[in-house]
């Protein structure tokens, strides 16, 4: 189990454990938009770079760097703050309008950004990629990627066009940082309107509302021992586990 | 037919021999990319077609790039038992001429720019004369040639020498007799421990010592092991590895097998960019070739060795050239880069641990193995061992593709081998490295070309781009064209580099519009620093150096066009902002 001393104070982690896991279990404050706990690091945001100062002075980003023994880590570190800024910056540049962004720069110090804006003052996407990676990796659906290169990346459907493989999980919006994904449910489809994409809803079978993605049916299968809840939908799912749970008690009751 | 000793390869000598120096008359076209674009194919045909009507015995075959390549299409005449000689800027006409005055038993001599009379076969340390025909005394030797005389042809040993789809060619130049050395009289670690001790480092620009990048990749644990070859050359003016590939493929192959042997991979790559459909095609039949001598497959040269090669064909993204972007485009997913470490060497495709050389140090390889590491290190300089290949471009004399000893200085490159400015205007500037690189300035052109010389002096020695710029260019105009390429291919997974080279562009795009501020000279800094500390893969590390080599030296041409609105070099169009557009006549 490596030991290495972050902001002065020394802490042990657990092997294989990334520099952002040791400053967070140091109780460490530092904000992040591209890490998520459930999925692999991915090193996009830079928001998390740290400046290492031995065994050797480098400023890296924390979440995909391997904590190693005796390492000495600064986060406050002026070079590394520096960039830190910077890229707030970058990012209030490109979506002046999030409540998430100003909010985050402004924890740093940045009230105004003196760049430009990506041409869309809307723009709430700041590409951390996440949606991408849940749907991809955790989802396994690939339903959303990357289209483009540089300043004109962005996330789509498949050639922006409704995704065949959307199965309509809603785990995009969820984890997306920034709340840049639109999903709404309109009668008896779910619009994902970022993603172009819609599906259908199943009706539940005891009040006929639809509510679950034709799709996700296959969840079900996955939790046999309550499949006769996971059939319907959240408001008669609570009445029936409520029922299920009147049967119990009274029959404790009347025994 | 198999190969399975050196007497077998030996055997394949006389059938290379026949067409490299043939006991009859001997056409040779340079006809690769450089060229074809001068119009080398239709030269070509003129000539196969004036030699059928003439009736003419004389064996014409294509060559690849010697070069000289401003002054293609090269065509050379070859009489039996002599040397060649070599016509410059051909044209059809001149082609058709040339062919009659042959079937009239005259050789050309007016025109003939240079012979030559010597050919050296560096894997065997062997140098072949040929007797000069009388009435050519006049025409220079080609190593007497300015552009020639102090260049030192290692990697591009063959090129313009060979037919590049004849294997029996570079048989009989020696090829392929280093990898019968190195499974034969080389463990995998000899052949490493050679590599190291001649200190050869990554051709591909980074310059890190290739022995030790094999160690590491030999050492890490696992059966399966990949190598690639880089070959996905993207810097703009820059073109050493395609000339290799079309012009010499089996060097690189017989890198790559060897490369392969020494650190246990069976399985090799050539990541080529699809833009170079020709090095496509010639290394396709490179292999295919290799594959039926069984040079390559299975039970190699019957060491019981295998090892097979796979083309990937990179899709135009620059980032591709990066390792682990590269990696992840050969997986099948998205190419962007992943954060190191772990390093390929240890954890690379597939997971597995890769190693990735460049074209030019893979065709080094061969050449360590039979001459020794010795050898290699008396070429060059301390530290700095061996040659580096330039594509010598821009406001120069001579352009082409030249090979130098490292260690001579800027100065002897251009003036010597470049000669000059093209155009009596003073030469102000190289650009070195290409997107990643820098200018160094005519007042540094006293450096020595090493690895750390030119780091220090704000650039990098980078992958050979070498552009001449004289006084017209704008060096705020220069890093602006360099920063609209990085921003254009900046994969954008980073905030840092996709964000930074944006803003970076858009304020060298007000500067040389005449709308810059004074402050803007601090902004580009601070910008620059950040985006060199925080981007995530070398090509946003090194996107800055353009801008912060250019302020470096020349920052009284950023004032001009910040504080002046004003272009010293008169290449901007300046529109005074202070000055409504409705009064500008």
């Amino acid at each position: 189990m490596p030991r290495l001393i972050i902001d002065s104070q020394e802490i042990q982690v657990p092997h294989g454990a990334t520099l952002l896991q040791a400053i967070r279990s140091a109780g460490v404050a530092l904000p992040t938009l591209c890490y998520w706990e459930g999925l692999p690091p991915y090193g996009a945001c830079r928001l998390c770079l740290v400046e290492i100062v031995q065994p050797q002075r480098e400023v890296v980003a924390a979440c995909t760097y391997p904590a190693e023994e005796g390492m000495v880590v600064e986060t406050q570190g002026r070079r590394a703050e520096a960039v830190r800024k910077l890229m707030l910056e970058f990012l209030l540049a490109r979506c002046p309008t999030s409540a998430v962004i100003r909010s985050l720069a402004g924890e740093a110090g940045v009230t105004e950004s003196r760049f430009p804006s990506n041409g869309d003052r809307d723009e709430l996407c700041v590409l951390c990629g996440l949606c991408v990676r849940v749907c991809r990796d955790a989802v396994g659906a690939a339903a959303i990627g990357f289209a483009n290169r540089g300043a004109e990346r962005k996330v789509e459907s498949p050639f922006n066009l409704h995704s065949e493989a959307c199965i309509g999980c809603g785990a995009c919006a969820a984890v997306c940082p920034t709340g840049a994904i639109f999903i709404e449910d309109v009668g008896s489809k779910r619009i994902l309107h970022t993603w172009n994409t819609s599906v259908e809803l199943q009706p539940c079978p005891r009040c006929g509302q639809p509510y679950a993605p034709d799709p996700m049916a296959f969840l079900r299968e996955h939790v046999e021992a309550s499949a006769h809840l996971y059939g319907l939908c959240p408001a008669c799912r609570r009445k029936a586990a409520l029922e299920q749970l009147d049967v119990v008690r009274d029959a404790s009751f009347y025994r | 037919m198999k190969i399975t000793s050196a007497e077998d390869i030996d055997a394949l000598r006389p059938a290379g021999e026949a067409t490299l120096h043939p006991n009859r008359m001997k056409i040779c076209v340079g006809m690769a990319t450089c060229g074809l674009a001068a119009g080398a194919d239709q030269m070509y045909a003129a000539l196969k077609q004036r030699i059928e009507q003439r009736g003419l015995d004389v064996l014409l075959t294509p060559t690849g790039c010697i070069g000289y390549c401003q002054q293609e299409p090269l065509v050379d005449v070859r009489l039996p038992g002599s040397g060649r000689v070599i016509y410059t800027q051909m044209t059809r006409p001149r082609a058709r001429a040339l062919v009659d005055e042959l079937a009239r038993g005259n050789l050309p001599l007016d025109s003939a720019w240079a012979v030559i009379d010597t050919e050296q076969i560096l894997v065997e340390d062997q140098e072949i004369s040929f007797p000069r025909l009388a009435g050519l005394a006049a025409v220079p030797a080609l190593a007497h040639q300015p552009f020639f005389a102090s260049q030192l042809k290692l990697v591009l040993r063959n090129c313009g020498y060979i037919d590049p789809q004849r294997i029996e060619e570079t048989i009989a130049r020696g090829g392929y007799r280093a990898l019968h050395r190195a499974l034969t009289d080389f463990t995998p670690q000899q052949v490493i421990d050679e590599i190291a001790l001649a200190g050869l480092r990554g051709r591909g620009g980074g310059g890190f010592s290739t022995g030790r990048k094999w160690q590491v990749a030999r050492d890490a644990p696992g059966e399966s092991k990949y190598i690639i070859c880089n070959a996905d050359e993207g810097d703009p003016g820059a073109y050493m590895d395609r000339t290799v590939l079309e012009s010499d493929p089996h060097s690189v192959l017989e890198g790559l097998i060897i490369g392969g042997y020494a650190i246990g991979a069976q399985q090799g790559y050539i990541y080529v960019r699809d833009e170079y459909p020709l090095a496509v095609e010639r290394i396709s039949n490179a292999i295919r070739q290799a594959e039926g001598l069984g040079l390559l497959g299975e039970d190699i040269l019957g060491s019981g060795f295998n090892f097979a090669i796979e083309i990937v064909r990179g899709a135009g993204a620059f980032v591709c050239g990066e390792e682990t972007a590269m990696i992840a485009s050969i997986e099948g997913g998205l190419g962007e880069p992943r954060p190191k470490p772990p390093y390929p060497a240890t954890s690379g495709l597939w997971g597995k641990p890769t190693i990735i050389n460049n074209v030019k140090t893979l065709a080094t390889v061969p050449l360590i193995l039979i001459r020794g590491a010795d050898w290699y290190t008396s070429l060059g300089a301390p530290g700095n061992s061996g040659t580096v290949v330039f594509s010598l471009v821009g406001q120069v004399a001579n352009t082409g593709l030249v090979e130098i000893p490292l260690g001579m200085t800027l100065h002897e490159l251009l003036e010597g081998i470049g000669g000059g400015s093209a155009n009596g205007k003073a030469i102000k500037a190289v650009q070195t490295g290409g997107p990643s690189g820098g200018c160094l300035p005519a007042s540094r052109f006293d450096l020595p070309i090493t690895y750390e010389a030119m780091k220090d002096a704000g650039s990098i020695m980078g992958s050979g781009g070498m552009v001449v710029l004289d006084e017209t260019a704008c060096m705020v105009d220069v890093a602006r064209y360099f920063l609209e390429f990085t921003t254009l291919e900046s994969c954008g997974k980073c905030t840092a580099c996709r964000e930074g080279t944006r803003h970076l562009q858009a304020i060298l795009d007000r500067l040389t519009k005449g709308q810059g501020a004074p402050e803007d000279l601090a902004l580009l800094e601070e910008i620059s620093e950040a985006v060199r500390t925080g981007s995530l893969c070398g090509l946003g590390q090194t996107a800055p150096n353009p801008v912060l080599s250019t302020l470096r030296y020349f920052r009284e041409e950023y004032l001009a066009h910040a504080v002046e609105h004003h272009c010293p070099a008169g290449k901007c169009t300046m529109t005074d902002p202070k000055i409504p557009a409705a009064l500008e006549a």
